[in-house]
């Protein structure tokens, strides 16, 4: 009688979801690679290496964005320190792009820049293995989740909820920032790490490797919704938005909300730092400043503006915030910071349910016409 | 992640390797003996709160399979003894007996419902944003255990029995529906449908009748009436018809002790009870 | 009665007119030998101790000359005769300069100070007394005997003694350089320190002390000073650990307000602190380009526009968002952010980006010196005495007034508060503008100590909400606590981990503690408190 779980995670998505992860797969399998890389740049149909590490960073942001509305949107757990994990993520796999520089770095040293401009003469224990792929690639997940894991299971466990969890994570990443901006902690103090010359022996900078980033950015993005799809559609799911809404009822039906959130919590902590790993051979640097309070707060505002408790949301929220970003500071950077806090206030107060939420409003709208105005006098009387 | 198990199972129980061995039976930890045909002692409780005392040396005792009401004024304490036997609240003082073995102070509120205590709130709490159907399936009895909950998967077992207590708390028709769509006493029957699909052996029930209309409130003490034996209820209730209607046995608590204790007439009849109702 | 006149007229003129000095003791001060003029030096203070600090300014000036077989003091257009101190006239045709080299100059400033000793007035006493304690020898023991055996204040006496044993360490008698080492124990000066540590060395095989009691001694004297000395540097610490405190506890009174007392979570508080802080910049400009000569007033009208300023954005900020989001804390975190942001972007377009320059007033600088090595500024005083006023206006204001009665009222329990006429929704304004405008007096006292930018409020919102945090939602007292003790505990680490691991150190300090005490501090219990 049994599904197995192969058949009851394809059936996660329905033909719509599989239709539009089709398309993005195809878009960034198929028509990428041959729009950057065939196509000259004459063009009008030619992508520019702009435009590709642009869509490649927001594409690891929206990852992001689906973790953080995963315990946010769904386990109602605000967390205000999802930068650290990303930042983490990021910083895991920089070390390994810091040893793929080798001896071409400024001081021709086989120890990256800032180690010899510190006078260091052999690396720290942590660095140890930092060259070998696969081992990095553990770090980036095991590091953050460990962390999450701690973390989360005593704040979790003391009942610490609602904005005390957040203030606490907002904490929680200012500290990790003022540790990573230490040039003694051994992550490269301020400037981080960058100039990255190659990953896994290809060059970082080449098209290919940009259009293979970008590829596989677009796959993690589907797999993570995929996942998330799963999971708030299983049963740990209908538990997870219970503790949310009732979490002493949960308790007295015999639940521990302790694991429940756990497991959310750390797992939203990889999906980060998968992005992170992701995003730094794009944008081909990581600072401290990834772990700074605005940034992680940040995240919290593409949920919010897509949609939170949906899981096309934040993704749609990404999009749309980052974009808006990136046209504002070429265009207006001195009104970007006015659109931002305008857009934090005129979510909370206008967009409880993000642009999916108003879309499905206005939708019904259309349809129930008059009724809608009932409605909103209601609203404004109670 | 199997806290609830290893928890119970590492637990030291005071009485299950010294002193009972010879009333000749096995004793197995976690497990619930009722040997003594006792499912619930509680024994001077005191709870204080920034020197106000909610409780003062309480001691009650539920039998196995009996219902029982517990009537007071407000301030009585009634919330906060339930409190205490769910785990919310610890006591200052004193212990709390589930069955001859299992020490209630020491477990925490999943772990004690999990072993098969119940509770219903004063206000109704139920999963306002899911289903009918839902909330029932996930107060089901069951491994609550997050590894199970990944993979779990409804049989026809479990939805025949969720369908079947639709039925009971008579929502069979709203299973669908979003339970913060219901009515009042739609909710208060929801919750005590939860409750059941938990298959307690104790039910705590706060003022379950509260905010039900006259019918209502006489199917609830028919479903009561036929719960016990096979369950033991606490039901505490301002509402004396219905206490009426239970003809249980009656403890009325007042400042956070027992004031007096026998059938609603012996009890309404004590001149102490009067007073604290009534006042001088 | 005239004859009396008479007698003090002639007084004040032989206390003018000093008597005149040997030319033959001033010929060797324009010698080309620098030991021949040290000598000079000497011999003359020695001779003539009242007249010959006049000259020996003039040399340490370079206005001391020679003019002919004479020498002469330059003063301005005039010249004056350095013996008898009388004017030249007609000047003298060739005149040259007597200058110095360093070594001379050493020698004159010590003999200087030595000569001032016994001036008549105390506060030039107390400065050469000083001064002498610093550069004391062997060679100034006949002098300061003299000058202890005249001097009466006891004060200065003490100073001198210090100055006669660090002299007498060169004696070659070992009992004196005991007694003297015994005298120096009683000092709290770091430069004592050093001075006595090499008795206790070893150079080459032998001590640098033969005398086994005075090296022992010294030893103890040592270990005396030290003892002192980090009791002062405790002290110290102590001192800017509670500065710290108080402003900590002003950034966190406001927030106690309005996420203690309201529940509200303002992200944006920082920037209200930084509204209070431009408004002291703005202050300064206004009275720099209107009330010139009272500027070193501007910071006491800077307090109440400070005050008003903030509260006026707090009013904003509460009618036109945060009305909206009551009982929605997550959002209104968001929204305030929102708020912050764009606080900041006003600030970097009224203001610039670049950080303004706020000057203390004159009254401000300097410092009270308490010990040697412990010297308390003034602002950081003032500060203290500032958050104690506020934080007294404040208690008075929640405690006594009408308006701090609604509040409390509202706090514990909206409907009924509205039931019997409290006007809930006004008090929420009056409150949240309350809690702002103290915010805002926070920042006027941050830019006497703090940068002043766009960017400064970020820099205290983790802080400010660590407080709030640590002291317990909705308490006063745990703000207080939690304040105080977070800024002198934060100094106290800084001392030997340094100031970013110190800060890192606090806040997994506090997310530890929170674990452990998730009310704070001071925890309200009871059946009422419930997630």
């Amino acid at each position: 009688m049994r599904t197995p779980l192969i058949v009851r995670l394809g059936r996660s998505f329905d033909s719509r979801g599989w239709l539009l992860s089709g398309l993005v797969a195809a878009f960034a399998l198929i028509a990428v690679p041959i729009m950057h890389l065939l196509l000259p740049p004459e063009n009008p149909l030619h992508l520019s290496t702009w435009f590709i590490t642009l869509i490649g960073k927001i594409l690891c942001y929206a990852i992001v964005a689906v973790a953080m509305d995963l315990i946010w949107g769904y386990g109602g757990i605000l967390s205000l320190g999802h930068g650290l994990f990303f930042a983490l993520g990021g910083y895991a796999f920089g070390m390994y792009l810091m040893r793929q520089i080798g001896r071409d770095g400024s001081y021709q040293s086989d120890l990256p820049d800032f180690m010899v401009f510190l006078d260091w003469k052999e690396m720290p224990w942590f660095w140890a293995g930092s060259d070998s792929f696969l081992w990095v690639a553990l770090l980036v997940l095991v590091v953050p989740a460990l962390i999450a894991f701690v973390f989360g299971y005593f704040a979790f466990r003391s009942r610490i909820k609602g904005v005390y969890f957040s203030i606490i994570t907002q904490a929680l990443t200012y500290a990790a920032m003022l540790l990573f901006f230490r040039n003694e902690t051994g992550f490269g103090g301020n400037n981080g790490f960058t100039d990255f010359k190659r990953i896994l022996d290809h060059s970082i900078t080449a098209a290919e490797t940009r259009v293979v980033l970008f590829a596989l950015s677009a796959l993690a993005l589907i797999g993570t919704l995929l996942l998330a799809r799963y999971l708030v559609t299983s049963k740990y799911g209908r538990i997870l938005t219970a503790i949310r809404d009732a979490e002493s009822r949960v308790m007295f039906i015999g639940y521990n909300p302790l694991w429940f959130k756990l497991f959310a919590w750390t797992l939203s902590a990889m999906l980060c730092a998968i992005a992170g790993a992701l995003y730094v051979p794009q944008v081909g640097i990581i600072n401290p400043s990834e772990m700074s309070v605005a940034n992680s707060i940040e995240i919290a505002i593409w949920v919010a503006v897509g949609g939170r408790g949906t899981l096309i949301g934040p993704v749609i929220g990404a999009f749309l915030v980052n974009l808006a970003k990136s046209w504002f500071t070429v265009s207006f950077p001195e009104y970007w910071l006015f659109f931002l806090g305008t857009l934090f206030v005129v979510a909370t107060l206008y967009l409880p349910q993000g642009v999916v939420g108003l879309w499905s409003r206005l939708r019904s709208g259309v349809k129930q016409g008059g009724k809608k105005a009932i409605a909103a006098a209601k609203g404004a009387g109670a | 992640m199997n806290a609830v198990d290893s928890l119970l199972d590492a637990r030291d129980n005071p009485d299950w390797d010294s002193g009972t061995a010879e009333l000749g039976h096995v004793l197995k930890p976690g497990k619930l003996d009722l040997s003594h045909k006792v499912i619930l002692y509680l024994e001077d409780i005191t709870v204080t709160f920034d020197g106000f005392r909610a409780l003062n040396k309480l001691s009650l005792t539920i039998d196995a399979g009996e219902l029982r009401c517990i009537i007071g004024p407000n301030g009585a304490g009634k919330t906060t003894m339930m409190d205490v036997i769910t785990g919310k609240t610890r006591p200052d003082e004193g212990t709390v007996f589930f069955g001859q073995t299992i020490d209630l102070t020491r477990l925490s509120e999943p772990e004690i419902a999990h072993i098969g205590v119940g509770r219903k709130f004063q206000k109704p709490t139920i999963f306002e944003n899911h289903t009918v159907f839902e909330n029932l399936e996930l107060a089901m009895k069951t491994d609550k255990r997050v590894r199970h909950s990944l993979f779990a998967q409804l049989d026809a077992a479990a939805s025949d029995r969720i369908a079947e207590t639709l039925r009971l708390i008579r929502l069979d028709t709203h299973g669908k529906r979003l339970a913060g769509l219901l009515s009042h006493g739609q909710k208060q029957w929801l919750e005590i449908g939860m409750l059941l699909m938990q298959e307690p052996k104790l039910l705590l029930l706060d003022e379950p009748v509260a905010g039900m209309t006259d019918e209502e409130t006489e199917r609830t003490g028919e479903l009561f009436l036929s719960l016990a034996g096979r369950h033991s209820l606490v039901v505490v209730e301002h509402d004396m018809a219905f206490v009426k209607q239970l003809g249980s046995k009656v403890t009325v608590l007042h400042e956070g002790s027992v004031l007096a204790e026998g059938t609603l007439e012996e009890v309404q009849a004590d001149a102490r009870v009067i007073e604290v109702y009534l006042g001088r | 009665m005239r004859t009396i006149g008479l007698l003090f007229c002639g007084w004040l003129l032989s206390a003018s007119c000093l008597a005149a000095i040997d030319p033959v003791l001033l010929k060797p001060l324009a010698a080309e030998d620098s030991d021949t003029r040290i000598a000079a030096i000497a011999a003359l203070a020695e001779a003539a101790p009242e007249e010959a600090l006049p000259i020996l300014q003039a040399l340490s000036e370079g206005s001391l000359a020679i003019a002919g077989e004479r020498m002469v003091i330059v003063d301005g257009r005039r010249v004056l005769d350095a013996a008898s101190n009388a004017e030249i006239k007609p000047a003298p045709g060739t005149i040259e300069t007597i200058g110095i080299n360093n070594r001379v100059r050493r020698e004159l400033s010590a003999a200087m100070a030595a000569l001032r000793l016994f001036s008549a007035e105390r506060a030039v006493r107390w400065q050469a007394a000083q001064e002498v304690t610093a550069s004391a020898d062997a060679k100034m023991l006949p002098l300061l005997d003299r000058a202890l055996a005249s001097e009466t204040d006891g004060e200065i006496r003490s100073r001198l003694q210090m100055a006669h044993a660090q002299a007498s360490l060169g004696s070659t008698d070992a009992e004196v350089r005991l007694a003297a080492v015994r005298v120096l124990g009683e000092s709290s000066d770091p430069r004592v320190k050093q001075l006595l540590l090499p008795l206790t060395e070893k150079r080459g095989d032998g001590w640098v002390e033969p005398d086994g009691a005075v090296r022992a001694a010294a030893g103890t004297s040592i270990r005396a000073i030290e003892q002192r000395l980090a009791w002062a540097e405790n002290l110290g610490r102590a001192f800017t650990g509670l500065s710290l405190g108080s402003i900590l506890l002003l950034a966190a009174l406001g927030l106690a307000i309005t996420y203690g007392v309201m529940g509200v979570i303002n992200m944006a508080h920082g920037e209200l602190l930084m509204v209070g802080a431009y408004s002291a910049w703005v202050m300064q400009s206004v009275f720099r380009a209107y009330f010139p000569e009272a500027i070193d007033w501007y910071l006491l009208a800077a307090v109440p526009v400070g005050f008003l300023a903030a509260a006026l954005v707090g009013v904003l900020m509460e009618r036109i968002v945060i009305r909206h989001l009551y009982g929605r804390p997550l959002e209104t975190l968001l929204a305030t952010w929102g708020i912050s942001l764009f606080l900041m972007q006003v600030a970097r377009t009224l203001f610039g980006a670049q950080n303004v320059e706020v000057a203390n007033p004159a009254w401000l600088a300097g410092g009270i010196e308490v010990l040697p090595n412990l010297l308390l500024p003034w602002n950081r005083i003032i500060i203290v005495a500032f958050s104690i006023a506020v934080l007294s206006a404040m208690w008075a204001i929640l405690n006594l007034s009408r308006l701090g009665m609604f509040v409390r009222a509202v706090t514990q329990n909206r409907p009924m508060a509205g039931c019997v006429g409290v006007p809930t929704g006004r008090i929420d304004t009056l409150a949240f503008g309350l809690g702002a405008g103290i915010a805002g007096l926070g920042g006027v006292a941050l830019s006497q100590i703090a940068n002043v930018g766009p960017d400064m409020g970020q820099g205290y919102i983790v802080d400010s909400f660590m407080v709030v945090v640590l002291g317990g939602v909705g308490q006063l007292a745990g703000a207080v606590w939690a304040a105080l003790g977070l800024g002198v505990f934060t100094k106290f680490l800084e001392g030997w981990t340094g100031a970013v691991v110190a800060k890192i150190v606090v806040l997994v300090f506090i997310i530890i503690f929170i674990q452990k005490r998730p009310q704070g501090l001071f925890a309200v219990k009871g059946r009422f408190v419930e997630s």
